[in-house]
C-alpha cells in the first residue's frame, strides 16, 4: 500500500516537474555565432539572443547594464571562451544575480572545450607579444569541423537542462550535422582548385578557417595581436608581400581600412573585408551563410586577381 | 585492446596445437597438415577482421577531434611524489620505503590563486600652487614627482556562492587596503551583497579606482565636498538588488557603513561611537538609446557624522547630510568601437554639513567631455566648481584640458593641463602627467 502511494506521489512530482520544464529554454551566448547554431540545434524550444553583434570586434565590447538584465533570466549562457570575453564578460555574469550561469554552474557552457583550438601558445608567454591568448586562439568557430562540435556540446547542454527535449534536440543536431556536412564538402569542393593561396589578414581571426579550406598566411597587418600597425611593421610586411606574390588582405569588418588599403595599392593587390561572424554583414543571417558569404568572396578575388596562380 | 589480446591468446593456442601430437603416420601428418592449412586460415581471417575494426576505431577517435581524444584518454592521475629515505634512518627506526613530498603536489593547486595584478600610477607636476603643493592630495609637502599608488590586485571565486576581491594600495606614505571585500553572487531575491571595505556607491567617481578615471586628479567637488581621493570608503555591507520593470536597468543600492570617510587632514564623516554609522543610497537607471549609444543616471543619497574638534567632543553630535544626481552619455559605434568613442558625464553634489558654527549648505558640480579620436588617442576637456563643505560662501571654480594616449591596453601616459581659481589663494596653473602600467591578469574594461 506504502509503495503503491509512494510510487503515485513519485510520478506526481515528475509530472508536475516536466509540466513546468516545458517553458522555453532561455539561452543568451556571446556572439551571433554561437546564437546561430544554438538556433540549429534548439529550433524552436528555446529562445536565443547574443550579446555581441557580428560587426563588432568581440574582445571589445561593453559592458552595459542592459545585457545584466538579459544574463539575469538566462536558463544557459554559452561563451566562446579561450579568454575571448575576459574584458566584458566577468563583471556582466557577476552582476547578473543568476546563480544558474556563473562559471561551472549547470548553465554555464564553454564552447571552447571539445573544438579544435590553434596556435597554443608553447613555453614562456609574456605581453611583450601583444594580447596574446594563453588558452589559445579564440577564432576557432570559423571551421565547420568545430561548428560540429559547438552543435554537440550545445545540444548535450540543452537536452541536460530539458531531459523531456533530448529527443529533439539530439534529432536537430544529427540534421544539422548532416546539413553541414554536405555544405562542407561544397565548400571544400568549391575552394579546392585555389589551395595554397597566400593571403594577409588583419588580426589573427583566421587560423582555422585557413587550416580547413587550405589557404597560406604568411603575415598580419598587425605587428602583434592587438597592437595597431606600425610603420616599420607595414613596410616589412608590402616587402614580403611583393617577394611571395601575395595579393589579398582579410581585414576583419570592425577594423579600420587605411593601412590595408595602402598594403593592397603598393602590391597590387585586394582587400577584403572579410566578416569571421554571423551578422558581419547583412546578407550573413545563419552559421552556413558565413561559410558561403566567405568563400565566395575569396574566390571571387582570387580569380579577379590572379592571387592563386 | 580486447581485440589484440584475443588475437595472441589464438596464436599462442594454433602454436600448441602445431607442436603437441606427434605424427603417427604419413596419412596422420596429412591430416594434421590440413588441419594446420585451416587454422591458418583461420588466423589470418581473424587477424584481417581485428586489423579492420582496430583502424574503424582508429578513424572514429581521429574524427572526434583532438580534445576528446584526450578526453578519452585516462588523465593519468600524478603519482605522488616521493624521496628516499635518509641513509641510516631506517636502521635507527625511522619509516621504511620511501617518503611522500608534500611540497611539490602543490603545483596543481596554484590554478586556485587569485588572479594578480598591479598597476603603478606615476604622477609628476609642474607649475606653482602654493595654497595646496602636493598636487594630488591634501598634504602639504611640494611632492613634483611621485610614485602616487602601486595597486595590487586579488580576485577570485571563493566558492559556489561567492567571489572575493581585495586591492591593496602601496601609496607614497604607506600601505592600505583600498576595498576587500565578498560578493554574494546567487542571494535569493536577486540580491548582491557585498560585504568588507568599499568605495560606497556615491555617485560616479567615488565609486571609481584613480587608474580608470579619465583624468589625472580628481574634480574640485570631490575634493571638497566627498572626502577627495579616499572619498567615502568604509567597512560596510551593501546590498544592491534590480527593480524589474518593462522599460530599463533599474537598480537600487543600499549601504551602511561604520563612518568613517575622508582624508585624516580633513575627514568628511567621523564615527565617534558604535552607532555612529553611516548610510549611502542609490538608485542607478540606464538605458540604451541605440545600439552605439546610451544614457545613464543615478542619484546617490549619503548621511554621517560630521567630525568635530577634540574639544567639541562633548558637544551636540551634528550630521552631514549628501545628494548627488549623476549623468553619464555614452556613445561608441560598434562597428569602429576600438577607433571612436564619446563619453560626456556630470555630477552635482549638494552638502548640508550641521557644524558647531551653524549648517553650511554648499554644493558643487563637474561637467566632462572625453573623445577618442584614433585607436590610441583621447582629448578631453572638464569644468568644475564647488563650495567649500566647511564654509559655503568660499567657491573654487577650475578647468582642465586632459590628451591621453594608450601604447596598449595596459599602459597609459596623460598629459593635464589644470587651472584652478581658489577662494583663499592666488589661481595655480599646473601641467600635472601621468603614466600608468598594469601587469598580471587581464582586468575587466571598466564601463
Amino acid at each position: 500500500m506504502k509503495a503503491k502511494m509512494l510510487v503515485a506521489l513519485l510520478t506526481t512530482f515528475l509530472f508536475t516537474g516536466s509540466a513546468s520544464a516545458q517553458a522555453k529554454l532561455n539561452v543568451v551566448t556571446t556572439t551571433e555565432d554561437l546564437a546561430s547554431i544554438a538556433r540549429e540545434v534548439a529550433g524552436d524550444r528555446a529562445s536565443i539572443e547574443s550579446l555581441a553583434r557580428g560587426y563588432q570586434d568581440p574582445h571589445f565590447v561593453e559592458p552595459k547594464p542592459s545585457f545584466i538584465l538579459k544574463l539575469q533570466k538566462a536558463d544557459v549562457l554559452v561563451a566562446v571562451g579561450r579568454e575571448l570575453e575576459i574584458g566584458w564578460l566577468p563583471p556582466l555574469i557577476q552582476q547578473s544575480r543568476n546563480s544558474r550561469i556563473q562559471p561551472g554552474a549547470d548553465g554555464y557552457l564553454d564552447a571552447s572545450l571539445h573544438a579544435e583550438i590553434l596556435e597554443v601558445p608553447q613555453g614562456q608567454i609574456t605581453r611583450a607579444m601583444g594580447d596574446v591568448h594563453p588558452l589559445g586562439n579564440p577564432h576557432y568557430w570559423l571551421d565547420p569541423e568545430n561548428g560540429k562540435r559547438i552543435a554537440k556540446d550545445e545540444a548535450d547542454k540543452f537536452s541536460e537542462m530539458r531531459p523531456n527535449d533530448r529527443a529533439y534536440f539530439q534529432q536537430r543536431l544529427a540534421d544539422f550535422t548532416s546539413r553541414l556536412d554536405a555544405a562542407e564538402k561544397r565548400w571544400l569542393a568549391a575552394i579546392a582548385p585555389y589551395k595554397g593561396t597566400k593571403v594577409v589578414t588583419y588580426h589573427r581571426s583566421f587560423p582555422n578557417f585557413a587550416k580547413r579550406f587550405g589557404l597560406d598566411i604568411i603575415g598580419y597587418v598587425e605587428p602583434r595581436p592587438g597592437i595597431p600597425p606600425t610603420p616599420q611593421h607595414t613596410l616589412d610586411l608590402i616587402n614580403e608581400m611583393k617577394r611571395q606574390n601575395v595579393k589579398l588582405i582579410l581585414v576583419e569588418p570592425y577594423f579600420d581600412l587605411k593601412t590595408p588599403k595602402k598594403i593592397a595599392s603598393d602590391v597590387g593587390g585586394e582587400v577584403l573585408v572579410m566578416p569571421p561572424s554571423v551578422g558581419g554583414v547583412k546578407e550573413i543571417t545563419d552559421y552556413f551563410k558565413l561559410f558561403d558569404y566567405d568563400i565566395n568572396l575569396l574566390i571571387q578575388a582570387i580569380k579577379k586577381t590572379g592571387a592563386g596562380t | 585492446m580486447r581485440a589484440l589480446r584475443f588475437v595472441c591468446a589464438s596464436t599462442v593456442a594454433a602454436g600448441l596445437l602445431v607442436v603437441g601430437p606427434s605424427p603417427a603416420s604419413a596419412q596422420d601428418a596429412q591430416a594434421l597438415r590440413r588441419e594446420i592449412d585451416q587454422l591458418r586460415r583461420d588466423f589470418e581471417t581473424l587477424k584481417q577482421q581485428y586489423g579492420d575494426r582496430l583502424s574503424a576505431l582508429e578513424a572514429k577517435l581521429a574524427v572526434a577531434g583532438p580534445a576528446e581524444a584526450q578526453a578519452a584518454a585516462p588523465p593519468g592521475a600524478p603519482a605522488q611524489p616521493t624521496a628516499p629515505v635518509p641513509p641510516g634512518a631506517e636502521g635507527a627506526g625511522g619509516p621504511s620505503g620511501a617518503l611522500p613530498v608534500y611540497g611539490g603536489a602543490v603545483a596543481a593547486s596554484k590554478v586556485f590563486n587569485p588572479d594578480i595584478a598591479v598597476i603603478g600610477d606615476f604622477l609628476g607636476a609642474v607649475g606653482k600652487n602654493p595654497l595646496h603643493p602636493d598636487p594630488f592630495g591634501p598634504g602639504t609637502e611640494p611632492r613634483a614627482l611621485q610614485m602616487h599608488e602601486s595597486e595590487a590586485a586579488f580576485q577570485a571565486v571563493v566558492d559556489p556562492y561567492a567571489r572575493a576581491d581585495f586591492f591593496i594600495s602601496f601609496g607614497e606614505e604607506g600601505v592600505g587596503l583600498e576595498e576587500g571585500f565578498i560578493t554574494f553572487t546567487s542571494l535569493p531575491g536577486g540580491l548582491l551583497t557585498k560585504v568588507g571595505k568599499m568605495r560606497a556607491a556615491f555617485g560616479k567617481v567615488n565609486t571609481l579606482h584613480n587608474h580608470v578615471l579619465p583624468w589625472a586628479d580628481r574634480p574640485l567637488v570631490t575634493n571638497n565636498l566627498v572626502g577627495g581621493e579616499d572619498g567615502i570608503d568604509d567597512a560596510g555591507i551593501s546590498v544592491a538588488r534590480l527593480i524589474p520593470n518593462p522599460w530599463m536597468f533599474l537598480e537600487a543600492t543600499g549601504q551602511i557603513f561604520r563612518g568613517d570617510a575622508g582624508p585624516a587632514e580633513q575627514p568628511l564623516f567621523h564615527a565617534s561611537e558604535r552607532g555612529d554609522v553611516s548610510y549611502v543610497g542609490h538608485l542607478r537607471a540606464y538605458q540604451d538609446i541605440t545600439e552605439d549609444s546610451n544614457v545613464d543616471f543615478g542619484f546617490s543619497y549619503a548621511r554621517g557624522r560630521t567630525p568635530l574638534a577634540a574639544d567639541a567632543a562633548n558637544a551636540e553630535r551634528l550630521v552631514t547630510n549628501l545628494y548627488g544626481i549623476d549623468a553619464t552619455l555614452r556613445w561608441r559605434p560598434l562597428q569602429r568601437s576600438i577607433y571612436h568613442s564619446f563619453v560626456g558625464r556630470t555630477e552635482w553634489i549638494w552638502s548640508r554639513r550641521d557644524q558647531l558654527t551653524g549648517l553650511q549648505r554648499g554644493n558643487g558640480m563637474y561637467l566632462s567631455g572625453d573623445y577618442q579620436f584614433a585607436r590610441r588617442w583621447f582629448a578631453g576637456a572638464r569644468y568644475d566648481r564647488s563650495n567649500h563643505a566647511d564654509d559655503a560662501s568660499l567657491l573654487d571654480t577650475g578647468g582642465s584640458f586632459v590628451l591621453t594616449y594608450w601604447p596598449s591596453e595596459f599602459s597609459q601616459v596623460r598629459g593635464q593641463y589644470r587651472r584652478t581659481n581658489y577662494a583663499l589663494g592666488p589661481s595655480a596653473n599646473e601641467l600635472l602627467f601621468q603614466f600608468q602600467f598594469s601587469i598580471g591578469a587581464h582586468g575587466a574594461h571598466p564601463f
